[in-house]
């Protein structure tokens, strides 16, 4: 039952993330991604990992693409833009995708060979806290000196400048 | 529970949520009404309690007319996503000892993502019905829901340390026999509060929809229907931040004499009347005040409160 809900989730995961690539209009591809990022969220929840689907759609689809999407809304979204849009990608998209390929062969090919078993995932609030402040504290004081880092360039680009 | 019962409970509280939302569309017209010193609806049934249900009648019937150069994707997606993630909101919340739907073990962080999901509606209804106020509501929203969200989380955070779980009914176990959170964490209450208004987005957090600088903000497009859903959301919204204020710092079903669901309906009333009271008692805060407020003043005293609720436990299990 579980494992159903999980293929099927990843299926509409998947689905969502072609299409999320595909479309010209900015927003809507923004729109498919987070669609793609709440059926990844669903497929931790099929799993499981309750805590990770439930961080997974209060961080990713509820605050990172929406800062996405508030950049973006101001974009010019006229039948125009569109096509103008569509004429660029139509030969730009080679070179993204062979990367992305790059990527994904080696992935793929560990998936087949059989790939690793999962590690049983914490579950609860105290058990997911003592894994990460104790065997990955270090690497939680380096994810944490990188928003530091770009909380303070935040406060440099947002700086009120002295009117000449 | 087995899977029938949790179908037929689900369909119950949904449509118990759509009634209540109704029924409180009603409540809150006579209670400004009585605020303001007139009447408000009394015409249709004893009071006008049934005023809410002729306003159904008219908005289904209603033609719902996109503009013409909307994008009718995000423009039909937008009213459908304000109301659904607040319905499955409630999922989680337990109405009694184990009357719950699913009884997450990160039931607070589920809602939570279900209150963030709320600004796609907004910014999608604004950029999908390509109107110029509309736009810049959807900014506004954009930008507030934000700010807020950052310390919805962090003041809530408080209780989840002292009841040392994110499980809905762990948290008013904790309550149980011993003080309300509320006295516990007056500062995470208060800042709760303040968030939950703002993501209910109700007066005096209402900047983007108000109506003298911007028609109706991402609204002003729609009609019928799709308006009502909206408006939905928004009464769900303020009933899913009262259920989770009652959870969190009121003890949530905790009571004497009358049965917890009764005492936890009560509780989500009183806060639900509150709501209504600040609309008609607040004027609106101008925007640069607002979002200072959050990022300046709000966002410091969730952390301070943090931190000093991390101190004071990790002293008691010392």
């Amino acid at each position: 039952m579980s494992d159903l809900a999980a293929i099927w989730c990843a299926s509409v995961a998947l689905a969502c993330a072609i299409l999320a690539v595909t479309r010209p209009a900015i927003v809507h591809a923004l729109i498919w991604l987070v669609a793609a990022l709440l059926s990844l969220a669903g497929c931790f929840f099929a799993l499981g990992a309750g805590f990770a689907g439930a961080v997974q759609i209060l961080i990713y689809a509820g605050a990172i693409v929406a800062v996405f999407v508030f950049v973006v809304m101001t974009a010019d979204a006229s039948p125009e833009a569109l096509a103008r849009e569509r004429a660029r990608l139509a030969q730009g998209w080679r070179r993204p995708a062979a990367a992305v390929g790059l990527v994904a062969l080696p992935l793929a090919l560990g998936l087949l060979a059989g790939g690793t078993s999962p590690a049983a995932a914490p579950d609860s609030g105290p058990s997911l806290g003592a894994i990460l402040f104790g065997p990955w504290a270090v690497a939680v004081e380096v994810a944490s000196g990188l928003l530091l880092a770009a909380l303070m360039g935040a406060r440099h680009l947002g700086r009120r400048r002295e009117e000449p | 529970m087995s899977v029938l019962l949790i179908v037929l409970f689900s369909a119950i509280l949904l449509m118990g949520l759509l009634g209540a939302a109704g029924v409180f569309t009603w409540g809150e017209r006579r209670l400004l009404g009585f605020l303001q010193e007139r009447l408000g609806p009394n015409r249709v049934g004893p009071f006008g309690f049934l005023q809410w249900v002729a306003d159904t009648v008219k908005l289904i019937t209603k033609e719902d007319a996109p503009p013409a150069g909307a994008d009718l994707a995000a423009y039909r997606l937008a009213p459908a996503l304000a109301a659904l993630p607040m319905l499955a909101a409630f999922g989680v919340v337990a109405f009694g000892p184990g009357l719950v739907i699913s009884d997450l073990d990160v039931g607070v962080l589920f809602v939570m993502g279900m209150l963030a999901l709320t600004v796609w509606a907004l910014v999608l209804g604004a950029w999908g019905s390509r109107n110029r106020y509309a736009m810049l509501g959807g900014l506004r929203a954009a930008a507030q829901m934000l700010a807020y969200e950052s310390f919805l989380g962090l003041s809530l955070m408080g209780c989840v340390l002292l009841a040392g779980s994110f499980r809905m009914g762990d948290i008013v176990a904790a309550q149980e026999g011993g003080l309300w959170f509320i006295l516990l964490q007056p500062l995470g209450a208060g800042l709760f509060f303040i968030a939950g208004l703002a993501a209910a987005h109700r007066l005096p957090f209402d900047l983007q929809e108000s109506e003298q600088d911007l028609v109706a903000g991402f609204m002003t497009e729609y009609s019928g229907m799709s308006f009502a859903l909206f408006f939905l959301g928004e009464y769900i919204a303020i009933l899913l931040v009262a259920a989770l204020f009652t959870t969190l710092f009121l003890g949530g079903w905790a009571g004497p004499i009358l049965p917890g669901p009764i005492w936890f309906g009560l509780k989500v009333a009183a806060i639900a009347v509150i709501f209504v009271w600040l609309r008609a008692a607040l004027p609106r805060p101008r925007y640069d005040q607002l979002i200072a407020f959050a990022w300046k003043v709000a966002l410091p005293l969730a952390l301070l409160n943090l931190l000093l609720t991390a101190w004071i436990a990790v002293g008691r299990s010392a």
